[in-house]
């Protein structure tokens, strides 16, 4: 049979369509697993004593990691007082102000920044806070965490301020307004939108993170409210701990836990795409 | 070139028509035009290291329209940019030469260029409202963002003043908290005109203002201008030939030289550069040989 150049021309469009169909669904596939595999373990053993009660000792059941909840929540509302504002102020900086040499040299640091380890960030912060404060804290752990949400706040709101019109400024700048008001008043006015979104996209992806909080935040069975005062404890921390010991009350909780915390990043990264969508 | 002998005047067989009511019919005396207008003299613009504008002068008469006509990519647009000094706007742009309002150099020595951004308005192609903003905040954002007035009822008085100078009160004052982009093509461009009259300029500048506009739209504006032009002074740039010999008292032709930096060719009043252009590159402009 002679198979024409057209023929064989289809045939390998339909197999390399047919290969990223296949890595499409491999990628997809995983977070589907994820999810699927984490709910399966974790639902079982999600109930209200896990969002109210303390943890027990070792080996008695019951018990809950209410103080993981808000310890999180302490450390994530440090980090994204800190982290949010910086990261649209370099934001700024970047669309509106740099010229093309400090703006390159700003945006390749800021992609380093998002490359480093997020371990080494502990450390540093540990070194830079926690050895000068004395002690662990909330604010050490919403420090390390601040600075792994910076970068992602800083090129996302440069996306989003970038994406206002040109002649949105022209507009503004042509009726004898400054620079800084027409950025702030109708710039931001006009990507408020967006910068939410790459907020809460920072702030998701800070939520789950684990290595930075050893170093800063330690984790602590009991309650902490304090933020400078103490070791804090934080889901991530609980569900590493709990995890990685031997048992089995324990490694329920975890799987517990992983699915409150993963529904939550999950359910701000949604918020944050319908957000985006609504435009 | 042979520029002596005065073209017969085929641009009035082109079907130019011409509704100028108050036509003058001498230039505008360089005095005049410093003491009230706006006087341009050897402006040079570029982008980088691109010319786009060589040795320009100017004259903008007070209360009178100029328009400024030429090809596309000749330069109208830099130099009416350089008028409010929006011209540097643009990354790596920059210009030199004299540019007199009122006498005073605006490229002068410690002149703010906001300052004279308040004094020399400018309305753009496309109409461009702030879509944050209401109608009435769009009007009153030039004064609110300059922390100029503070009062409510100031406010309100301005922004009605300027509507019914834009000629758009009556089809906007029942919505005047809608948002601005709620209103059609036209209507967001006269709320653009009174926006930029709302801080009250000497200079109105005009940059292809009708060009993304249906002709009625257009044909509204164009009145507005010979309306707005008993008050201030206007420049405007348009590739639309009929519109310049509509609206404008003075035509200032401008083409690309060879190296592509755009150069004043002609100027004087508009029926003598329609009717017996002094350079033959004008009339065959005008008659539509080339551009």
């Amino acid at each position: 049979m002679i198979v024409s150049a057209y023929q064989r021309r289809r045939a390998t469009n339909a197999l390399m369509l047919g290969l990223c169909a296949v890595f499409a669904f491999l990628a997809v596939g995983v977070l589907v697993l994820i999810l699927g595999f984490v709910l399966a373990k974790g639902i079982g053993s999600l109930n209200i004593d896990l969002f109210t009660e303390m943890p027990v000792p070792e080996g008695e059941p019951g018990g809950g990691v209410a103080n993981s909840m808000v310890g999180s929540l302490i450390i994530i509302g440090i980090a994204a007082v800190i982290g949010i504002p910086v990261g649209i102020g370099a934001g700024i900086f970047l669309s509106e102000y740099a010229g093309h040499r400090l703006g390159d040299v700003v945006r390749f640091t800021a992609d380093v920044l998002t490359g480093v380890p997020s371990i080494v960030i502990g450390i540093f912060v540990y070194g830079l806070v926690v050895l000068r404060m004395g002690n662990f804290s909330a604010l050490a752990a919403g420090i390390a965490l601040a600075i792994i949400m910076l970068p992602i706040m800083a090129r996302s709101s440069e996306e989003m301020l970038r994406l206002v019109p040109h002649s949105q400024r022209e507009a503004a700048l042509a009726l004898g307004i400054s620079r800084w008001r027409t950025i702030l008043s109708v710039v931001i006015p006009a990507a408020q939108r967006g910068l939410l979104t790459g907020a809460l996209l920072a702030v998701a992806r800070a939520a789950g993170e684990t290595a930075p909080l050893i170093f800063t935040a330690l984790g602590n069975r009991f309650l902490s409210l304090s933020v400078t005062g103490g070791p804090i404890d934080a889901l991530s921390l609980r569900i590493y701990r709990y995890a990685t010991g031997p048992y089995s009350e324990q490694h329920d909780q975890a799987w517990a836990a992983s699915c409150v915390l993963i529904l939550t990043v999950f359910v701000i990264s949604l918020a944050a795409r319908l957000l985006l969508r609504r435009r | 070139m042979t520029v002596d002998s005065r073209h017969q005047p085929e641009a009035a067989i082109m079907g130019y028509e011409m509704r100028i009511e108050h036509e003058p019919q001498a230039p505008v005396s360089e005095a005049e035009a410093l003491a009230a207008g706006m006087v341009v003299r050897e402006l040079n613009a570029w982008y980088g290291s691109c010319q786009a504008l060589r040795d320009v002068n100017l004259l903008a008469a007070p209360k009178r329209i100029t328009a400024v006509i030429g090809p596309s990519g000749c330069g109208k647009s830099t130099l009416i940019r350089c008028l409010n000094r929006m011209h540097e706007v643009v990354p790596e742009a920059r210009a030199s030469g004299q540019v007199l309002l009122r006498g005073e150099d605006i490229y002068g020595p410690g002149v703010d260029p906001v300052v004279v951004r308040r004094r020399v308005g400018m309305v753009f192609q496309k109409p461009n409202p702030f879509p944050t903003m209401s109608v009435l905040d769009n009007v009153a954002a030039g004064l609110r963002l300059n922390g100029f007035l503070v009062r409510r009822s100031q406010i309100a008085g301005t922004v009605e003043k300027s509507l019914r100078q834009a000629a758009l009160w009556d089809e906007v004052k029942d919505k005047l908290n809608r948002p601005a982009t709620e209103l059609s093509g036209g209507q967001q461009q006269r709320l653009c005109i009174a926006r930029a009259l709302a801080v009250e300029p000497e200079v109105v500048l005009m940059d292809e203002p009708c060009s993304a506009l249906d002709p009625v739209a257009t044909l509204k504006i164009e009145d507005l201008m010979r309306e707005l032009a008993k008050e201030y002074t206007i420049v405007i740039v348009t590739h639309n030939m009929q519109q310049a010999a509509r609206v404008s008292d003075y035509t200032a032709v401008m083409m690309m030289a060879e190296d592509r930096a755009g150069e004043m060719i002609e100027y004087g009043p508009t029926r003598q550069v329609f009717t017996t252009p002094e350079e033959k590159r004008t009339e065959d402009y005008i008659t539509g040989r080339f551009g």
